[in-house]
């Protein structure tokens, strides 16, 4: 590994200066589960690491407050994976959390390093997004909530402004419960990435939402109103049309050594209709 | 000049301060600094698991964490799960089910097996949890069966 300064701020106004003053020079350490793969093989080369974790307002933990789950920045994907409130309104999102690396990738990997890294792979990414999360971002401008939608622009680089580090995670508690299941493909059993990572919510209401990720630049959203989704005795051939609109947005990179773009588009489909029909049993089931 | 940083761990229960560069791993910190080399290092990018070791209660693959980050924790490593000479009940029983080939992965799988019975310290794992539970180790010489042979007999025969 090249040499680098290391610090390991308290505060986050100390976090948020050094950020600011150091810029594309500065990487922000949480996990490290991600980066210190990269400071090795030299893909990163920053001056300065800035090690997160003992900033009280970044503190692991999820909580809930004001209609809203809460979940510290360097919670790490062992706790959410196991954490009663997530399990109780977020299944997806525990599911996805449970699949990521091995044990002790999970016991280090963390929820804020996971979407800000920005992989398209990013296992937690299409489950925040069916469960409308946001980030909260401290920066020398104060403090915003940015919906992980807006976040993600395309691999490794999100909206997040010079100096703005993610602090929390906030995913809204809904009025109508989101029956929510992700899955995934990889090559094989065991820490592989994602050739393919979807979530599908559906709600009393008849709203589906289905996000996936690995098949583009970015994992992607989109939202059936129709009902025609969410309807268990609807027929395949009804939903075929509107599930091809949903899949629109995928974009597979030839150039991927994981999964070929056919591949992943087929398996897309496949998929999706798996997912939707967990999340309808769900719903039923009232989980 | 490469800048070093004062730490303190608690290394297999003896409290240790020292420096280490900021730049090094973990894992070059136990083998290097400490002498520990039991823990090893393979692929380096978090998929193989021979770097194991336990922080503060859980394991994490020691290639992925700079050693300043770990300062104050508490660290186990192979090292220190026999005790006074005497095997664990795990170590024993990766020899009696004949777990062991050329040994190389055999201190982290130690250290993941070890993590995996004292979560289960009350129950029997099944054998889905078992697998999933040793999935961030691999073994060359193909002993998975054996492995996990040597986990159930540990569960079994008390602990």
């Amino acid at each position: 590994m090249h040499t680098f300064a290391y610090a390991r701020p308290t505060s986050l106004a100390e976090a948020v200066a050094l950020l600011e003053a150091h810029g594309p020079d500065a990487r922000v350490l949480a996990g490290g589960t991600d980066l210190i793969v990269r400071l090795r093989d030299g893909s990163a080369a920053p001056a300065i690491v800035i090690d997160v974790k003992r900033i009280a307002e970044l503190r692991a933990g999820i909580h809930e407050a004001d209609g809203r789950v809460v979940i510290g920045a360097t919670t790490v994907m062992t706790d959410i994976a196991a954490d009663a409130l997530v399990l109780r309104h977020f299944p997806a999102l525990a599911e996805a959390a449970a699949v990521v690396g091995s044990v002790q990738i999970r016991n280090r990997a963390t929820i804020a390093g996971n979407i800000c890294n920005a992989s398209p792979a990013a296992d937690t990414a299409p489950s925040l997004l069916v469960h409308g999360a946001s980030v909260v971002a401290e920066g020398p401008g104060g403090t915003r909530r940015i919906s992980v939608d807006e976040l993600f622009v395309r691999s490794g680089v999100t909206t997040l402004a010079r100096g703005e580090l993610v602090t929390a995670i906030e995913l809204p508690i809904p009025a109508q419960r989101i029956a929510s299941a992700h899955v995934r493909r990889t090559r094989r059993r065991g820490h592989d990435l994602a050739s393919v990572t979807l979530t599908c919510g559906v709600d009393a209401t008849g709203v589906t939402r289905i996000a996936y990720g690995s098949v583009g630049p970015r994992a992607v959203l989109a939202t059936d109103e129709s009902g025609v989704l969410a309807d268990p005795s609807a027929a395949d051939s009804v939903k075929s049309p509107i599930l091809e609109a949903v899949f629109a947005g995928a974009s597979p990179s030839p150039r991927s050594m994981r999964a070929g773009p056919e591949y992943r588009l087929a398996m897309l489909r496949v998929l999706g209709r798996r997912a939707l029909a967990v999340a309808i049993e769900r719903l039923a089931a009232g989980e | 000049m490469v800048e070093t940083y004062p730490i303190e761990v608690t290394v297999n229960g003896r409290r240790r301060a020292f420096e280490v560069a900021g730049h090094h791993s973990l894992l070059d910190v136990i083998r290097d600094d400490l002498g520990l080399t039991g823990a090893k290092e393979c692929c380096l990018v978090g998929e193989c698991g021979a770097c194991t070791v336990i922080v503060d209660g859980r394991t994490v693959d020691s290639c992925l964490v700079l050693a300043v980050e770990v300062d104050g924790a508490e660290l186990t490593t192979v090292e220190g799960l026999a005790t006074d000479g005497v095997l664990a009940p795990i170590q024993q029983a990766f020899l009696d089910k004949g777990a062991v080939q050329c040994g190389f992965c055999i201190p982290g799988q130690l250290m993941s097996a070890h993590a995996l019975l004292v979560e289960h310290e009350h129950e029997h794992p099944t054998l889905a949890e078992i697998q999933e539970g040793m999935a961030g180790n691999l073994c060359r010489c193909g002993c998975y069966q054996q492995i996990t042979d040597a986990i159930i007999a540990v569960t079994e025969g008390g602990r």
